[in-house]
């Protein structure tokens, strides 16, 4: 049984699995006799209390594993604890009716998750997971119930759960969870999140995962593609097994490389760089050995939350990145919003066709107020470091003349108010859009650099929508139409004498690695994970060698052929890769 | 003493989040009573989850009642926060 979710953080796990069963406890509806009544009061303000203290240790603890921010929400549990309204309702519920406090409190916290479901607000949605998560604590201390938690695995699994709350993440026992798998939750929330920054593979919004599957079952989490494949035959596991155990094997000896260059052995030098969408992830980076930022996507700072960021708080979580940095380049892109990410706060009106609609830039231009406080919180930024700004989503000429504009604008304003900023600010274009990759030639002549956005462009130029899986097989990203693009663009930048990077997925995978590096491609941007084994593939060939079989693969005629030209390829210079997939046949 | 004020919540957050969590922590320093209200519902102002449920965003007008031997500098910190004129 193959189930899919949306990948929240990349890696492969295989193991058994562990049922988390986080469901509420079953609450009696029990009289109590009204001379008992104050004993039940103590009763609920010693739980109170005893969750308090757990509440704050558990706080503590991640303050000092995981730093201070991460424990932020805890300081929203305190305030629903110690709510007023809540603990006069409950004793106000007990004097009334007699039955005891644990039923009483269960029905009060019903009744506001019900009111916070109803709000058409994603912000207060979310909230209920706090007062949730609050609320099981209080009750398993009036039931003197034993805790629920992941603290004591005492083998390796992979949880699977309805939803992690912060609680239980943060109590789990890590060595010995490999993976996470849960029924609801995006790529943002608080499970992604924690799990990236964990760096276990994780996939979240699987629906009904807990109903599928049991504890026990034998699962292999594809945290990359966002696929659970439940009990897998032999070959299937036996092919996963293989590229997990070769990867670690690999990443173990990969250690080594992090502080070389990506040189290849005759002396071509490129560079390899990171995506990343949250400045959790920089120590990876940084552990990885990539040099530097090629991909900052900045939507997580828009999502989760009521309300625009303002230039206050986005300078601060730019600075924030640079400061992680020593001079390495930070290439931050500009809101990029629409498709398959929109945001709750900005009223987007539904589209039938959301990849070709009102999008990244195109809204940017439309709504300058918004897009100004993010140039200026980046040029401000870019006093403190070496940022980069990408705008995404370019058509063509105008539109990119268009985009300075409003940047010029808004270095205008910081001068004014003498507020400081790097003048030489480099500015590039992300280059997805066919029109853009077969005009950029004058492109080039307007900004600094070139990052080509592949997922975009194979999607755009081979109308395949990526997420249809019935089409999956065409999205191929050797169709020698996509190849072509690829050499026009990088052709044509070094031709203006600007550089040209890719931030798509393509720039991670070695065997596509191998044509971009013959291709003459300057800058690899890539999942931080993925940046030891590309730098390996680099430092192991000779450019002479990648620059014929770029020439060659220019020559064939279709995405199959390519594809078993490089890994046949690629087997030859490298025999120690042979066992990871190369190019996904 | 008792303060009643018509308001016009400012803050870009309205009374969500950080600007409701620090509504209720500052409510909670003084002695008085503080109430909320929003259209028919009042709620105490001293609670998180009360001013959740009202939902009050940007622009929507709240009636603020305090009541007590502080209110005056209560109700003068509270307004602060509503205007948007304090935010940490």
């Amino acid at each position: 049984m193959i189930l899919k979710g949306i990948p929240a953080s990349p890696g492969i796990a295989v193991g058994k699995a562990f049922l988390f069963d986080t469901r509420r406890f079953m609450v009696p509806e029990k009289k109590i006799r009204k001379d008992s009544l104050p004993k039940e009061i103590v009763r609920f303000e010693e739980a109170l209390i005893k969750t308090r203290t757990e509440i704050l240790e558990i706080q503590k603890k991640i303050t000092k594993e995981m730093g201070s921010h991460h424990a932020e929400i805890f300081n929203a549990h305190l305030l629903v604890l110690e709510d007023r309204m809540l603990i006069e309702e409950v004793i106000g519920g007990l004097k009334k009716e007699h039955k005891c406090v644990e039923y009483i409190f269960a029905r009060v916290l019903d009744k506001y998750i019900n009111v916070f479901a109803k709000m058409n607000d994603e912000y207060l949605k979310e909230r209920i997971s706090d007062i949730d998560d609050v609320g099981k604590r209080v009750l398993k201390n009036l039931l003197g119930a034993e805790e629920k938690t992941l603290s004591g695995l005492k083998e390796k699994v992979i949880v699977v759960a309805y939803d992690l709350s912060p609680s239980d993440t943060a109590t789990m026992h890590r060595k010995n969870v490999m993976g996470f798998i849960t029924d609801i939750g995006g790529r943002t929330s608080h499970t992604a999140i924690m799990a990236k920054s964990l760096e276990i593979p994780a996939v979240v919004g699987l629906e009904k995962a807990t109903m599928k599957i049991k504890s026990g079952d034998t699962l292999i989490v594809d945290g990359t593609a966002g696929v659970i494949i439940v009990n897998p035959d032999n070959s299937e596991l036996k092919k996963y097994q293989e590229r997990q155990n070769q990867f670690i094997k690999l990443e173990k000896t990969l250690v080594n490389l992090k502080d070389e260059p990506a040189v290849t052995m005759d002396g071509h030098t490129v560079e390899l760089s990171a995506n990343i969408e949250l400045p959790e992830e920089i120590s990876s980076v940084i552990a990885h050995g990539a040099q530097g930022i090629g991909l900052y996507r900045t939507e997580f700072l828009y999502m989760n939350r009521r309300g625009l960021p303002n230039e206050e708080e986005q300078f601060e979580a730019y600075k924030g990145v640079v400061d992680k940095f020593s001079g390495e380049p930070v290439v931050v892109r500009t809101l990029d919003l629409g498709g398959d990410k929109f945001l709750s706060q900005l009223e987007v009106p539904h589209e039938m066709n959301p990849f070709l609609g009102w999008r990244a830039i195109r809204f940017c231009l439309a709504k300058p107020e918004i897009f100004k406080v993010q140039l200026r919180a980046i040029l401000r930024a870019s006093a403190f470091g070496n940022i980069k700004i990408m705008f995404p989503m370019i058509s063509g000429v105008g539109e990119l003349k268009q985009a300075i504009g409003v940047l010029n604008e808004a270095k205008k304003e910081l001068r004014v108010k003498n507020i400081k900023f790097n003048e030489d600010l480099e500015v590039g274009a992300m280059i997805e859009i066919p029109s853009a990759a077969l005009t950029c030639d004058l492109l080039a002549k307007e900004v600094d650099f070139f990052s080509i956005g592949t997922n975009d462009l194979i999607q755009y130029s081979l109308a395949v929508d990526r997420v249809n899986e019935k089409i999956a097989y065409l999205y191929r990203p050797t169709h020698p139409a996509v190849l072509r693009l690829i050499k026009n663009i990088i052709d044509s930048g070094h031709k203006e004498k600007i550089w040209v990077g890719m931030c798509g997925e393509m720039a991670g995978e070695p065997g596509f690695g191998l044509i971009l590096l013959g291709m003459g491609l300057d800058e690899f941007s890539m999942s931080s994970a993925a940046v030891p084994g590309m730098k390996f593939t680099i430092r192991n060939v000779n450019f002479k060698d990648v620059k014929e079989l770029a020439e060659k693969v220019l020559t064939l005629s279709t995405s199959e052929e390519i594809d078993k030209f490089v890994n046949k390829r690629l087997d030859e210079l490298m025999p120690s890769l042979k066992k990871i997939k190369k190019v996904p046949a | 003493m008792l303060i009643e004020k018509k308001l016009v919540i400012k803050n870009e957050q309205g009374l969500h989040a950080r600007p409701a969590a620090l509504f209720v922590q500052v409510a909670n320093k003084y002695e008085s009573d503080v109430l909320v209200r929003k259209g028919k519902e009042e709620v105490n102002g001293k609670s998180i989850m009360g001013l959740l449920t009202l939902a009050a965003g940007k622009d929507s007008k709240v009636y603020l009642k305090v009541n007590g031997p502080d209110a005056k500098e209560a109700a003068e910190e509270l307004e602060k926060i509503i205007s948007g004129e304090r935010s940490e």
